[in-house]
Parts: structure tokens; sequence; C-alpha cells
């Protein structure tokens, strides 16, 4: 409690003190690319601005309310009229508009300069995570990963003590390399989410069914972290972006190990697993895509998440329960992972459910089975 | 036209309200009605700022301490939507029934029955609203700006009633709209030419335009999401042909006139409490007059500066700044027209001078962070984080609020014919003052540092400014139970006021005795120049 005294004090005097000193915590962030260099320089022109315009205008104001009072004796003057002084007050902020339009309208130019780009990540947004898809020419070589907020549950409900990097850690981060224009398409699966990294200076929104174009070019290496800026549900405060600006010869490095275990992925398909690998692989997809609704003892949130305890999908018929998790059930929360998770993953989280919280069905659900069905259909 | 009523009406009609409660449920009297409407719209104010408070007690601190994440959606939301549609908005039709029919000297508003009616639809709508917080799934928990798909295929089974709530609440407004028009173009005492009209009657004229507007384009939308709800149609929902980002340019149309149509009379009330405080005549009135009407023009071709982030072509992003820039000049010369009024006066500070002049600093401010807004570029950093709702908290609370308040204090005498207490006057005003920007004053900087808004919980190092924020609310929030204690207190006993309660007070309505007869002018009144601002 003395503690929250004493920031709250420190708090209070950063603020006071901030008007002096625009210290970092206070401003916004000048960031690692030219672009948000120059959004930050064209935010402290106008700041300025404005702040020279209230500082007229209030002087104004109060010397008025400290030297025309009645109590000093003041007599009202009846002038009520300047057509002078109305143009006045009209064309001298229209000049000042423009002074800030100019700027303003070249850093915005400069902005929408997409293409000549080096490579393409397509950003999509889930409730409530983000997926990233790392385009290659070669198709096949294209991959992609989810990034779920890392924060553990613990620390949220105050159960254990807050990182530095609260609710701003992901599982994994989004990597690019430096030096390199790299155009981010953005979109969404579901709801509108938007994509913003403060220190790149760019911010988009993710809508269903559009794909919106944004671009940086990074110049110094580290990790730099945003959140989602647009409501997008219960958890819109817990999906954070985290981007690693690499050096251009380790993003290299990384990148062909992706698309290395992107090959031993698309082979996996084709294996059989026993229950005991399903059971390990299912119960941590469970953990990060299925516990935040049917909570990590699988007894949901009746009447709006499902227990799946006992749950007579779960017990019942192992195509049924697949194709339910596959195509989600529309108008409800409940989405189609057929799009997010892999046909290996989704046999093993399927596993899982029918096979843990005392679920006990014997079956097993292999990868070839989610691949018979995709088929199918 | 006044004098028709009159001749028709003397004999049988008593001049006073019937007796019991009923009358107040078939009242058709300006001045009943303007009290209901502002009784409702402080109730509403008062359960609005509660939710305020349980949002500001979640975020006190970073983690989930008292609410869970889905429950603080559904307080934002509610929140918003409250305070626009049910606390600020009545409150400016409840002044306008109790004002307008003494201001332009005519004896009740034209179309009483409907006045009754528009009124009585409210307290339907808002239960009707609230009572979905306790529904099974909850209530409306996608924002006051209720995007879809998240208020469509993702929202919860109550978004019917919420919808069914809205149709409602524009009902009202239109039907309150049409009324005022119909009074101020009909009912004006002989010789009050338009150009003569007092700047409240004229800011209201210009608003109820705006609301027949856009309050239809609202009721619109809201169809359009319950036939892709319960019908199939896929006019917001991509997956069917449908476009989630022509939802927000609808709900933007109507969006953006209707902050104006929130600010708008309050330029009206401050253009009366400044003149009679600084005991010298409005300056330039012609001007206020064409600045109202082009704000009012301009507010409709500027709703995407609200959308600088959905990705549109550069050219509408360029249209969209600069129109939006635009709209800072008329809005300038109110403020500087304000200035010139005070300067060289005679100023005394009772109460409604004070919250009048905190309006005109505060509200600059917020006109000043609305400039920054519009820097497209600057937006992009800005946008959906607390330093927007710093800016527009900066023009709602110290904006529309404090001009409400400053109208119940400037206009109380002639309401109840007794005084409030000028010292209890003083310490609300003082209270709010502190309170609101302890409030709102950091969240400019916890934007900025990049802390997004509609969050539940946040990363440390926003953990300083939203604990002084909290603090403020509270203050900010017992001030306004404090302003209800003043309020009884004055009613019940004030001193008695004078009709011309205040020395610089002008306009037909310190003509009438206080308190004001129930029907205001039986004839209408010689508009004598000294009454007139212009
Ligand atoms: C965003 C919340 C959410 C998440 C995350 C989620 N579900 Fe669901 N799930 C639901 C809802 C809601 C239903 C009920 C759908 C209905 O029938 O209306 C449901 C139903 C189910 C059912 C049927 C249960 C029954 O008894 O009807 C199964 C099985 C299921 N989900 C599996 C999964 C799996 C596997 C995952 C993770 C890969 C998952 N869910 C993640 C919300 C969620
Ligand atoms: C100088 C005049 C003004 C300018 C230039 C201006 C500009 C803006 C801009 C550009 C935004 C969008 C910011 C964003 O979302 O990124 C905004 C938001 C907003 N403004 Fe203003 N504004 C002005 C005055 C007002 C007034 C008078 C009101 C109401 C009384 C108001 C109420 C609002 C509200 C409610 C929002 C936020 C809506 C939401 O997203 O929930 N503004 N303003
Ligand atoms: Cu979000
Ligand atoms: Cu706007």
């Amino acid at each position: 409690m003395k503690n929250q005294i004493l920031r709250m004090l420190t708090g209070t005097l950063a603020f006071l003190a901030s008007g002096v000193a625009l210290a970092d915590e206070l401003n916004m962030r000048v960031g690692v690319t030219d672009i948000s260099r120059q959004v930050y320089d064209l935010h402290m022109t106008i700041f300025y601005i404005c702040v020279a315009i209230g500082v007229v205008v209030f002087s104004v104001l109060f010397w008025s309310v400290f030297q025309h009072r009645k109590s000093k004796g003041a007599v009202a003057a009846t002038f009520h009229d300047s057509t002078k002084l109305e143009l006045a007050w009209t064309i001298v902020p229209t000049l000042i508009l423009i002074v800030m339009a100019i700027p303003a309208t070249q850093v915005l130019v400069a902005m929408y300069d997409t293409g000549g780009e080096d490579m393409n990540i397509e950003v999509r947004g889930y409730q409530w995570k983000w997926q990233y898809k790392y385009l290659d020419e070669d198709y096949n070589n294209s991959f992609s990963f989810f990034s779920n907020l890392a924060t553990p549950k613990s620390q949220i409900v105050n159960r254990s003590a807050k990182t530095d990097t609260y609710l701003l850690e992901v599982d994994e981060h989004l990597r690019i390399p430096i030096n390199r224009k790299v155009r981010f398409l953005v979109t969404s699966e579901d709801v509108i989410h938007a994509w913003w990294v403060p220190d790149f200076g760019i911010k988009r929104d993710a809508v269903p069914g559009m794909l919106n174009e944004l671009w940086a070019i990074v110049e110094e290496p580290g990790i730099y972290r945003g959140q989602c800026t647009e409501l997008c549900g219960k958890d819109h405060g817990f999906m954070p972006i985290v981007v690693e600006a690499m050096p251009e010869a380790e993003f290299d490095a990384w990148y062909a190990t992706k698309v290395t275990s992107e090959v031993v992925r698309q082979e996996s398909m084709s294996k059989t697993f026993t229950h005991d690998e399903l059971m390990v692989q299912g119960e941590v997809i469970y953990g990060t895509y299925c516990s935040s609704c049917h909570m990590a003892n699988g007894e949901g949130v009746p009447p709006v998440f499902p227990a799946i305890a006992k749950s007579p999908v779960a017990l019942g018929p192992r195509d049924d329960h697949l194709s339910l998790v596959i195509n989600g059930v529309s108008g409800s929360a409940m989405q189609a992972f057929g799009k997010q998770l892999d046909a290996v993953q989704l046999a093993s989280v399927v596993h899982y459910q029918r096979h843990a919280f005392g679920n006990d069905v014997g079956d097993i659900s292999q990868p070839q089975d989610v691949i018979n069905l995709f088929n199918g259909q | 036209m006044s004098e028709v009523i009159h001749a028709d009406h003397h004999d049988d009609h008593a001049h006073g309200p019937a007796k019991g409660m009923l009358r107040w449920l078939y009242t058709t009297n300006h001045k009943d009605i303007g009290t209901l409407y502002l009784w409702f719209s402080f109730a509403m104010f008062l359960i609005g700022g509660a939710m305020a408070l349980v949002i500001r007690t979640e975020l006190f601190q970073p983690g989930l301490q008292f609410i869970e994440p889905e429950f603080f959606n559904q307080m934002t939301t509610n929140h918003g939507l409250i305070m626009v549609f049910g606390a600020i908005m009545p409150a400016f039709v409840g002044l306008a029934n109790w004002l307008i029919p003494m201001q332009v000297g005519a004896p009740d508003m034209a179309l009483p029955r409907m006045n009754n009616l528009s009124f009585w639809i409210l307290p339907f709508a808002f239960s009707m609203m609230i009572s979905t917080l306790f529904m099974e799934g909850g209530g409306p928990n996608f924002g006051w700006t209720f995007y879809a798909p998240l208020s469509t295929t993702y929202a919860p089974d109550s978004v019917t009633y919420f919808i069914f709530a809205v149709h409602l609440m524009g009902a009202s407004s239109i039907m309150g709209s049409i009324n005022i028009i119909a009074t101020i173009l009909n009912m004006r005492a002989p010789g009050m030419t338009l150009m003569k009209m007092p700047m409240f009657v004229w800011t209201w004229l210009i608003t109820a335009y705006l609301l027949i507007a856009v309050m239809p384009v609202l009721a619109g939308a809201v169809t359009m999401m319950l036939f892709d709800i319960h019908f199939n149609t896929s006019f917001f929902n991509a997956a069917g042909g449908g476009d989630p980002v022509m939802f927000q340019h609808i709900f933007w149309f109507f969006g953006h006139p209707e902050v104006y149509i929130m600010i708008l009379p309050a330029f009206g009330i401050v253009s009366h409490i400044i003149p009679t405080f600084a005991r010298k005549q409005l300056f330039g009135y012609t001007s206020m007059v064409y600045a109202v009407a082009s704000i009012a023009f301009l507010s409709f071709i500027v709703w995407a500066h609200h959308m600088f982030t959905v990705g549109m072509p550069l050219a509408g992003q360029l249209f969209f700044m600069y129109s939006t820039m635009l709209i800072a000049v008329p809005t300038g010369v109110k403020v500087f027209n304000w200035i010139a009024t005070m300067w060289r006066g005679s100023m005394t500070f009772e109460t409604p001078m004070l919250f009048a002049i905190a309006f005109v600093v505060l509200f600059t401010i917020g006109g000043l962070s609305g400039i920054m807004l519009a820097i497209t570029p600057a937006d992009y950093q800005y946008h959906d984080t607390y330093f927007v709702v710093a800016h527009f908290h900066y023009v709602l609370v110290p904006g529309a609020l404090f001009s409400i308040i400053a109208a119940v204090y400037f206009w109380i005498p002639k309401w109840t014919g007794k005084m409030y207490d000028e010292s209890l006057g003083k310490l609300h005003f003082w209270l709010s003052f502190v309170g609101v920007n302890v409030t709102f004053f950091p969240q400019h900087f916890s934007g900025l540092a990049g802390m997004p808004r509609r969050i539940p919980d946040y990363a440390l190092q926003f953990a300083d400014f939203n604990m002084i924020s909290s603090v403020g609310a509270f203050i900010f929030g017992f001030s306004q139970v404090f302003f209800l204690y003043v309020l009884i207190k004055t009613i019940r006993s004030g001193a008695p006021a004078k009709a011309r309660s205040w020395e610089g007070a002008k306009g037909l309505e310190w003509t009438l005795p206080s308190p004001a007869p129930y029907h205001s002018f039986t004839y209408p009144p010689e508009v004598k120049s000294e009454e007139v601002h212009g």
C-alpha cells in the first residue's frame, strides 16, 4: 500500500512536470523507422502549434478574467461587433491550419508509398490472437504460426508477481529482418481487430474480407511491442503484438529452419501417432486454444461455454466431434478451428478431449482421419 | 398564433398544473415535460456514472480485480450509450422545453401532445436497454459505436432489445426535434425576427435539423443489423458479400453530426451566461450564428476521420483530413467571440459563470486535441488509444455537461422561484473542475504512451496514470451526488428569486415572474430592443 501511494505521488509529480519536459513515458515514441520518426516530428510540430494557440488564447482570457472584474471597479464597455476582428480570427487560423496540412500531407503520401517490398507477411486477426503467414514465392515454402498471449493467467488474476512485459508477451514473436522493406497484409478471420506497432508508426484495422497494406523498414534490431486497438470482444485486451527485428543474416538463417520444419510438418500429416503422443500434444493445444472458454479443467462456463467433461459430443461419435471442431458452430463463439490448426493438431486436441477430464472413450483420432473429413467435404 | 390560443381557452382553462401523480403522465405542459426530461437525464447520468466508476475501479490497478473482461465490455458500452442518449441529449431537450417557449415569447411548445409522447418513450427505451444486462448472455458489449460484425454475428442475443431501444430513442429525438422546429418557426412573438432570436434558440434550431437528418441514418444502421442477425441478410457480413466497413461509414455519418448535436446547444447556453455576467452584449452575434451553421454543415462531411485506420485510399484520407481541420475554424470563431465578450466587461463569478468559463477553457483544450487527431499520419498513433478518450471527454464532460450544469444554476431561479446557495454552488464547481481534470488530463499521456482504449487490464507502464484517473473519477462522481443535494436544497429552501434573477440577464424569460407562470406568455410580449442580444 505504501508503495502504491509512493507511486501515485511520483506519478502526480511526473504528470505536473510533464508540461515542461515531455519524457518518453508521457509522449509518443520516436520509434525505429523513418516513417515513425516523421510521424513523431509531425506530432511534435502540431503539438507545439496547439500549445502556442492555447497559450495565446488563454492568456487573453485570464487577463480579462483578472482585470475586467466588477469587484475591481471595471465598467462594461459597449462594443459588440467588429467585422475586421471576425475576419482576422477566421483567416489567421485558416492559415495556421494550412501550415499544419502541408507536412501532414507529405508524411501521409510517404506512408502510402507501398510497393518495392522485399517480403510479404499476412497478418490475420482472430478472437483473440494473431496469425502470421510468411508468403514465399514458392507457395509450398510459405509457413504460418499463431502468436498467443504468453502472460500466465496467474499474473492476470494477481496470484503471482507481474513481469515487465506483463500482457505484452507472446509465445512466438513475429520475426522480420532489419533494413528490408516488409509489407504486411492485414486482415481478419472473424471480427475487426487492429494491428499496431507504435515503434513502427503504423496501425491498420484487420477487417474480415479486406486486405489492408502496411509496410515498415526497421533500422534497429530489437523487440517491439504493440496491442490490438479495435474492440474485438472479451479478450481484446489480451492479444498483444510482438515483433522481433533481426539482423539480416540471422533472420535468413531462422527463415531457412522454418521452411525446413514446414516440410517436416507436412510430412507428419501422414504419420500415425500413439495414444500417449496424442495426449501430450493435445494437452498443449487445448491449453493454448481451447481453455480460455472451456477452461483448463474442462468444466467450461455453462451456459455460455459448455463443459467438455461428460459432453455428449466428446462422448459421442468421433467424426462428429472432429467436424464440430473443424467447422465450429456458426453463430456462436465456437470457431472453425479447421482454418487455424493442422491435421495433427486437430487430431490430438480432439483425442485429448475424448480422454481427459474423466472422459474415456477409448478410440483414437489420427491426422489421416482429419484429412479424410476435409476431403469428404 | 398565441393570441388565438389564448382567446379560445381563457375561460375554461385552469392556469395551473393538475393535481396528483397522474399530472406527470398526462401533462402536455412544456415546463412539466422539461422537468421530466431533466430529472430523467439526471437519473441516467447517475446510472451511467456508476458504470464509469465500475470501470475506473477495475482500472485502478493492473490485473483483474473486481470484474471479468466480458462484464467490463458491457460496462463501457452501456456507460457510453447511457451518457450520450440518456444523459446529455435528454438534458438538452429538457432545457429546450423549459426555455424555448419563454425565450421566443410563446405560451407553450407547438405540439404539446407529441411532446408528452416523445418524453414518455424514453423511460421504456432505457428500461429495455438496461434490462439486457440481466439477461442470459449479458447486455451489449460491443462499444457505444457497435461496429459490425462484433455487434451482429458475434453479439449476445440481447442485441435485438438494444436495437429496439435505439429505434425508440431515435423516434423520441425526431419527435422532439420536429416540435422544437415547429415552435421556433411558428410561435415567436411578433417582432422577433430570426436574427433577433436568442443564441440558445438558434443553436437548438440547427441542432434539431441535424437530429432530423441523422437519426434516420442511425435507424437504418440498426435495422440492417437486425436483418443480418435474424433474416440472413449480409449487409455487414463479409462472408456473404457484405462490407463491415460500410457499417462504420453509416454509423459515423450519423455519429459525427451526433457529437455536434451534443455541443451546439451548449454553445447556445454559454452565449447567454457569459454576456450576463460580463454585463456586456454578446460579441459578434451574427458571426456566432453563421459559425454554428457552418459547423453544422461541415459536420456532415468529416465523418471518416473516425476511420483513418480502416484502409481508405489516399485521396479519401486527404479529403477527410482537410475537412476536419476546417471545422476548427468556425469552432475557433466561437471561442474568440466569447473571449471578446468578456473583454472589458464588468465580470462577476457566480456559479454559472464559473462553469461557463471552465467550459471555454477546457472545451478549447478538447478542440486542440481534436486538431491533433485530424492530422491523419499522427492519428494512426492516437487512434483507439486513451488519447482519443481524453479528447472526447474534454469536449463532452467539461463541454456539454458543464454547460448543462451551468444552465441549471443559471435558470433554476426562473424555474423554481428559488435561489441556490452560492457557496455550495462554488464548492460544487471546484470539486467538479478538479475531478474532471485529474480524471482526464493524464489520459492524454497514457494514450500517447500507447494504452489502447476499451481494455480491462493494461501493461505496467500505464499504472500510475490509471491510478490518478481513477482517483479523479471518484472525486468527480462524488461531486455530482453533491450537486443533487444542492438542487434539492434549492428547491426546498432556497431564498426567493427576483424576476430578473441576475443583474445583467437579458431576454424575454427574465421579464416573466419567478417562478415562471404555468403557461409562459399568454399574451405575445413586445420584443424590446434591450432584451435582444444581436
Ligand atoms: C471463444 C470461446 C471458445 C473456444 C476458444 C473454444 N470453444 Fe468450443 N465451444 C464454444 C462454445 C460457445 C460452444 C457451444 C456452441 C454451441 O453449441 O452453441 C462450444 C462447443 C464445443 C464443443 C461441443 C460441446 C458440447 O457439449 O456441445 C466441443 C467439442 C468444443 N467446443 C471443442 C473445442 C475445442 C477442441 C477447442 C479448442 C481447439 C474449443 N472448443 C475452443 C466456445 C469456444
Ligand atoms: C475542433 C473540433 C474537433 C475536431 C477537429 C475533432 C476531431 C476528432 C477526431 C479526428 C476524432 C477521431 C479520433 C480517432 O478515433 O482516432 C474525434 C473523436 C471524437 N470526438 Fe472529436 N473533434 C472535435 C470536436 C469534438 C466535439 C465538439 C465533440 C463532442 C461534443 C467531439 C466528440 C468526439 C467523440 C465522442 C469522439 C470519439 C468517438 C469514439 O470513437 O468513440 N469532438 N474527434
Ligand atoms: Cu481487439
Ligand atoms: Cu467526429
